[in-house]
């Protein structure tokens, strides 16, 4: 293939296989494959979406394109062609070369990737002036109209700045500037919205739309989100476990999956619990609640919101938002400064101290991060274990019978028993978690994030699971996060949290129903939804901008 | 056990039969010295190999003799028993100090983690060796008293590392899991904090006894620390230091022994430390 | 003695806030050590007058020696009185021989600081390229040789590396000298220098292996950042990543690394001039302390707590210096 044929592709991608050291415990490491031959082709202005779930290989398949692997981890077979050379046949030399000239990165955590020693119009520009593509004068101009165009504030000034300086969605454009700068031919973006909030990551993905388009260059987006993907990217491929499973256009990937899995991954969170039924009285009643952290930052002003027996409460709001310390003054961690927690009608004492046994086992709590929240030197069947002999003084056979059942609730089955938390998937610890809550039948469970760190698939499980689990026991959930497609799925009613304030509470169809006040139009409309051209349908309609961008 | 001395890089192996080794001199002198502790066996700083004469008959100086004439070989193996036990002593005990107190402060928190920490803070600005050699000026020489004050000094040492490893383990959701189920400290540090701190603590019990047995060793050749006849290994080289300038090497075989046994304690806790953060980097 | 950074709220400036609070902290910790060599000794159980005298002293010798050496008055109150004089610059007299300690004192930090200075200006250069060697050739020979060199260094005793070196150079190769070592004024810097060659080797020896590893460990957790990673990823060569993505961010934990180990240095003296019976500080307050002559015990161990305390606080504001987020605040 010549490069000079108008439509020869940029990247060329020929049965690539990627080997990384795996550390599975209690063994000694050993060498894995992690990408099992994997091809495509990305020509010129093309912008190609690598979609998969974590552990796909997508993020080592587009450093691989700058011929560089991350942490241990070893190219081992292929080609990675790039204008019709072999990559992986340069020399240290070569690659350097290529780097940062032909083509550049973009890393998921900005705040991390550029030096806190120096300004950001410095590093923008640096790979530019290094590899002698212009001088110092052009590239500044150029920077800034990269600035501008990425819609920066004061593009004049902003390369003055030092990162800790400016926003964490601020940090994402620049980013893009930087690797945009040099005028490369590709550019590999690795999840660059992912970290953000949902309302700050609709603007970046904008900016960054615009960039390319106005630019040209070539682009790997590296996702997990299809929604995310399908706004900018001209082709898809899904991949899983380090396989192609399906590539085409992304309107046929969006609209005519041929593959089961694709079609999977399309259809997440599309699938609405039905209705809890109506119990009377209250489970949970928050009056007038304030909050604060040590003597200073007040993070809860006046919280109302309340709970009904067996059913699902969704507090839903950006990170800083007040809705993972609204659990917090639940569980007693944090007393309020005024108003009071009723559950079951009778006042909790605001202090983890001062509340019963009784009371204690009947709030129980799922974590975001399954992997943290059980203790790693204790099994299966101890984890599941404790609860039902600290609240019901069971023990031996009697306990061993009831941790098998409730291994069977959860759809794993008493072969998990003897396990470490260690030797579990994610979904699976997220499931440990969930029976440990209800090894003490508590009448309200805290749903902190818990499926947030999940792959969408497993999310879905797991969800589907608690909605089984309600509809068995009749508990409740309060459940916390900041994904509108789960609140969709699981909830019967609704607070939405800005700034640590409840701005609208109600049953779920009048909470997801016009008329919206700003916020809630601005959190609904900033959720990336299944369909091409959602993006800027969405920029044009929407009545308020994010603050933090 | 087998399996683990397997996964053993050779640079532990070596440690641990060092460790072993002094063990065995230490709990076995009375069997294995050839001559008494405190024995004159022959003229003063005999050349090593040479004959010499003890009660139990003639024998031969293994490494010569000392500034008194007794026998080098036979005080360096008496050394060991009274250099391990002073300084284990003292490791336990400022391990036993430090930890009570770390984890106490990380557990509870508030009021009572402010004041052990700024307290804390406050001994450790003090260097080590002045505070003791001021301390010991002014009290009574007894070993109990060294024992206690080597002790009341290396626990902040403990205590640092144990707070930040207990409040590393206390932020953990698992452990406001048992929180928020109710239990009481005693589970939740026996239980759920102990067994996910215990390689970082081992690792740190070693680097504190191997730094007691040099900051015990230097007290004595300061002539503040175990006090004549007895023999241990930094008095050993106190004795010894005026032959150096004849060319007698007395001093340094004691000095010796100083460095073999903390080598080889720090070849075992260097492994130790490996293993946590490879565990740690494992999990991700 | 890592103290978290955060800045004061007053209307200062934050840099100079925080620098102010962090030497405030510094005093205010002499303070209170003064209190405690003091009075903390004081409350000891023992007596210093019977400890001073010996065991077989005759009531009445201890009864007249409390007098003459004013032991009779409140304790809360000689602690005021000897703070008074510290703080202008009187030590007081020594119990042994009466002689005042202000004028020893002098005379011995100025030989004990130069033998420090001396081993501090080789150890130091040489313990930071030798760290970023270790980082080069990380978990290669050189890197491996080097942490199992500086493991056995720091498993050394002072005292046996001293007689080592004095051993096989002063004795056998007949290079530098053996004890006692006793600079002249009169004689030149340089040959001051050499004249305390071996102690200061002594010193180097005992503080490079700390110093070294301290190093290594800060640079290697530069080079594993993201934003050296970004560098790699730009293209650049080893060279300009290393001096300007890692060397910047590099400078605040390595002015640690170095204000802590000097302070080590000018405590590890002590050993160091009683091996080689030099005339400091060090060897002053050992003789003290074996004699019970108390005032210059307490003289000599503010002294030394002073210089590791303030050289503790260099390195805090040495590191507030360099942290690029306190010099351009928000």
């Amino acid at each position: 293939m010549s490069a000079d044929t108008p439509n020869a592709p940029v990247l060329s991608v020929r049965n690539l296989k990627i080997g990384a050291t795996a550390y599975p415990p209690g063994e000694p490491p050993r060498e894995i494959e992690i990408v099992h031959g994997v091809s495509f082709d990305l020509a010129k202005g093309r912008v190609l979406g690598l979609i998969g779930e974590s552990g796909a290989g997508k993020s080592t398949i587009g450093l691989s394109a700058l011929g560089y692997g991350r942490g241990g981890v070893k190219i081992t077979g292929g080609e990675v062609l790039l204008d019709g050379e072999d990559i992986l046949k340069l020399p240290r030399r070569g690659l350097r070369r290529l780097r940062g000239r032909r083509v550049t990165y973009v890393a998921q955590s900005a705040a991390a990737a550029f030096n806190p020693a120096h300004r950001l119009g410095d590093q923008v520009i640096e790979g530019a002036l290094r590899h002698g593509l212009m001088t110092r004068r052009a590239a500044r101009e150029r920077a800034r109209h990269l600035f501008a165009i990425l819609g920066l504030p004061e593009p004049d000034s902003f390369g003055q700045r030092f990162p800790h300086q400016v926003s964490g969605g601020q940090l994402q454009r620049a980013m893009t500037a930087m690797a945009l700068c040099p005028e490369p031919d590709l550019i590999v973006f690795d999840e660059p919205t992912t970290a953000l909030d949902v309302t700050t990551q609709i603007d970046v993905l904008a900016a960054i739309k615009s960039a390319i388009a106005e630019t040209g260059v070539a682009a790997l987006y590296i996702t997990h989100d299809l929604a995310v993907v399908a706004q900018i990217s001209d082709e898809i491929m899904v991949l899983r476990h380090g396989n192609t499973i399906e590539h085409g256009e992304t309107r046929q990937i969006v609209e005519a999956p041929r593959e089961a899995y694709t079609r999977d991954l399309l259809s997440v969170r599309s699938t609405i619990k039905p209705a809890a039924a109506e119990q009377p009285g209250d489970l949970l009643r928050l009056d007038g609640i304030d909050a604060a952290y040590g003597q200073g930052l007040q993070v809860l002003h006046g919280v109302d919101m309340f709970l009904s027996r067996g059913q699902t409460l969704a507090v839903v709001g950006e990170s800083g938002s007040g809705k993972s310390t609204t659990a917090r003054v639940v569980t007693g961690l944090l007393p309020p400064m005024r108003g009071q927690v009723l559950f079951e009608g009778e006042a909790l004492p605001p202090a983890l101290k001062a509340r019963s046994k009784e009371q204690l086992r009947r709030v129980q709590m799922i974590y975001q991060m399954a992997d943290t929240a059980m203790n790693p030197r204790q099994t299966v069947a101890e984890i599941i274990g404790r609860p039902l002999g600290f609240y019901f003084g069971m023990r031996g056979q009697a306990r061993r019978k009831r941790v098998a059942e409730l291994l069977d609730q959860i759809e794993m089955g008493d072969g998990f028993a003897e396990r470490y938390p260690a030797e579990l998937s994610g979904g699976q610890k997220q499931r440990v978690c969930i029976a440990r809550a209800l090894a003490a039948e508590p009448s309200l469970i805290l749903c902190d994030e818990p499926t947030s760190a999940l792959d969408p698939l497993v999310a879905e499980g797991v969800l589907k699971l608690l909605g089984d689990l309600q509809q068995e026991t009749g508990v409740g959930y309060l459940f916390i996060t900041h994904d509108i497609a789960t609140v969709r799925a699981i909830a019967d009613s609704i607070a939405v949290m800005y700034q640590g304030r409840v701005v609208r509470f109600g049953p779920k169809d009048k909470v997801l129903s016009p008329p919206f006040d700003d916020y809630t139009d601005l959190l609904l409309r900033s959720v990336p939804e299944m369909e091409i051209g959602w993006l800027e349908q969405a920029l044009g309609t929407r009545k308020m901008t994010s603050a933090g961008n | 056990m087998s399996e683990l001395w397997r996964s053993m890089p050779w640079s532990a192996r070596i440690g641990l039969a060092g460790c072993a080794f002094f063990a065995f001199l230490a709990l076995f002198a009375d069997v294995v010295a050839p001559f008494g502790e405190r024995e004159i066996v022959g003229d003063v700083w005999q050349a090593s190999l040479s004959a010499c004469e003890g009660e139990a008959g003639p024998g031969t100086c293994l490494l010569g003799t000392d500034n008194l004439g007794r026998d080098m070989a036979s005080r360096l193996i008496y050394g060991a028993q009274t250099t391990i036990a002073v300084a284990l002593a003292a490791g336990v005990l400022s391990f036993a100090i430090g930890m009570i107190l770390s984890f106490t402060a990380a557990v509870v928190g508030g009021w009572t983690d402010q004041v052990l920490s700024r307290v804390n803070d406050m001994l450790l600005a003090i260097p080590t060796l002045i505070f003791a050699l001021v301390v010991l000026a002014a009290l009574p020489q007894t070993i109990a008293i060294l024992i206690a004050v080597m002790a009341v000094i290396d626990q902040t040492r403990v205590y640092r590392l144990g707070r930040a490893v207990a409040v590393d383990v206390v932020v953990q959701d698992f452990v406001e899991a048992a929180r928020l189920r109710g239990e009481g400290w005693g589970w939740i540090v026996f239980r759920e904090i102990l067994p996910n701190v215990l390689t970082p603590l081992i690792a740190e019990f070693g680097l504190r006894f191997a730094f007691a047995v040099l900051f015990l060793s230097t007290l004595s050749f300061l002539g503040l620390g175990i006090q004549p006849p007895e023999a241990d290994w930094g008095g050993m080289v106190k004795d010894n230091k005026d032959g150096i300038i004849f060319l007698v090497p007395a001093a340094l075989y004691p000095g010796a022994a100083i460095a073999l046994l903390a080598v080889s304690v720090n070849l075992v806790v260097d492994w130790l430390l490996a293993r946590t953060s490879s565990l740690k980097g494992g999990r991700g | 003695m890592a103290t978290s950074i955060r800045p004061p709220r007053t209307g200062l400036d934050p840099v100079l806030a925080l620098i102010l609070q962090r030497i405030g902290i510094g005093f205010g910790l002499i303070l209170a050590i003064s209190a405690l060599l003091f009075l903390g000794i004081e409350a000891l159980p023992g007596d210093f007058a019977r400890n001073f005298l010996g065991q077989s002293a005759t009531p009445q010798a201890v009864a007249n020696i409390r007098a003459e050496l004013g032991l009779d008055e409140p304790a809360i109150l000689r602690y005021f009185e000897w703070l008074g004089g510290v703080l202008t610059g009187d030590f007081g007299t020594s119990w042994a021989n009466g002689s005042s300690v202000n004028e020893q004192l002098g005379k011995r930090l100025a030989n004990t600081l130069f033998l420090a200075a001396v081993a501090a200006v080789v150890a130091v250069p040489l313990s930071i390229g030798l760290g970023m060697l270790a980082v080069f050739f990380r978990d290669r020979l050189p890197d491996r040789l080097i942490n199992i060199v500086s493991l056995i260094a720091i498993s050394m005793p002072e005292f046996f590396v001293g007689y080592l070196l004095i051993f096989f150079f002063a004795l056998q190769l007949g290079i530098g000298d053996g004890p006692p070592i006793i600079p002249s004024p009169g004689a030149s810097l340089w040959e001051n220098v050499q004249l305390v060659f071996l102690p200061a080797m002594t010193l180097v020896v005992v503080v490079l292996a700390h110093m070294m590893r301290m190093t290594r460990a800060s640079i290697l957790n530069i080079m594993q950042s993201a934003y050296v990673e970004t560098a790699e990823l730009k293209g650049l060569s080893p060279l300009r990543i290393i001096w300007k993505h890692a060397a910047p961010n590099a400078i605040a934990p390595i002015i640690n690394v170095v204000a802590l180990n000097l302070a080590y240095l000018v405590v590890g003296v002590v050993v160091v001039e009683v091996i080689f019976a030099y005339p400091g500080m060090g060897q002053y307050f050992v003789d003290a302390v074996t004699v019970r002559d108390m005032p210059v015990v307490q003289a000599c161990g503010i002294v030394f707590a002073g210089v590791y305390i303030v050289l503790n606080m260099l390195a805090d504001v040495g590191a507030i210096l360099a942290n690029p987020r306190l010099r351009h605040p928000k």
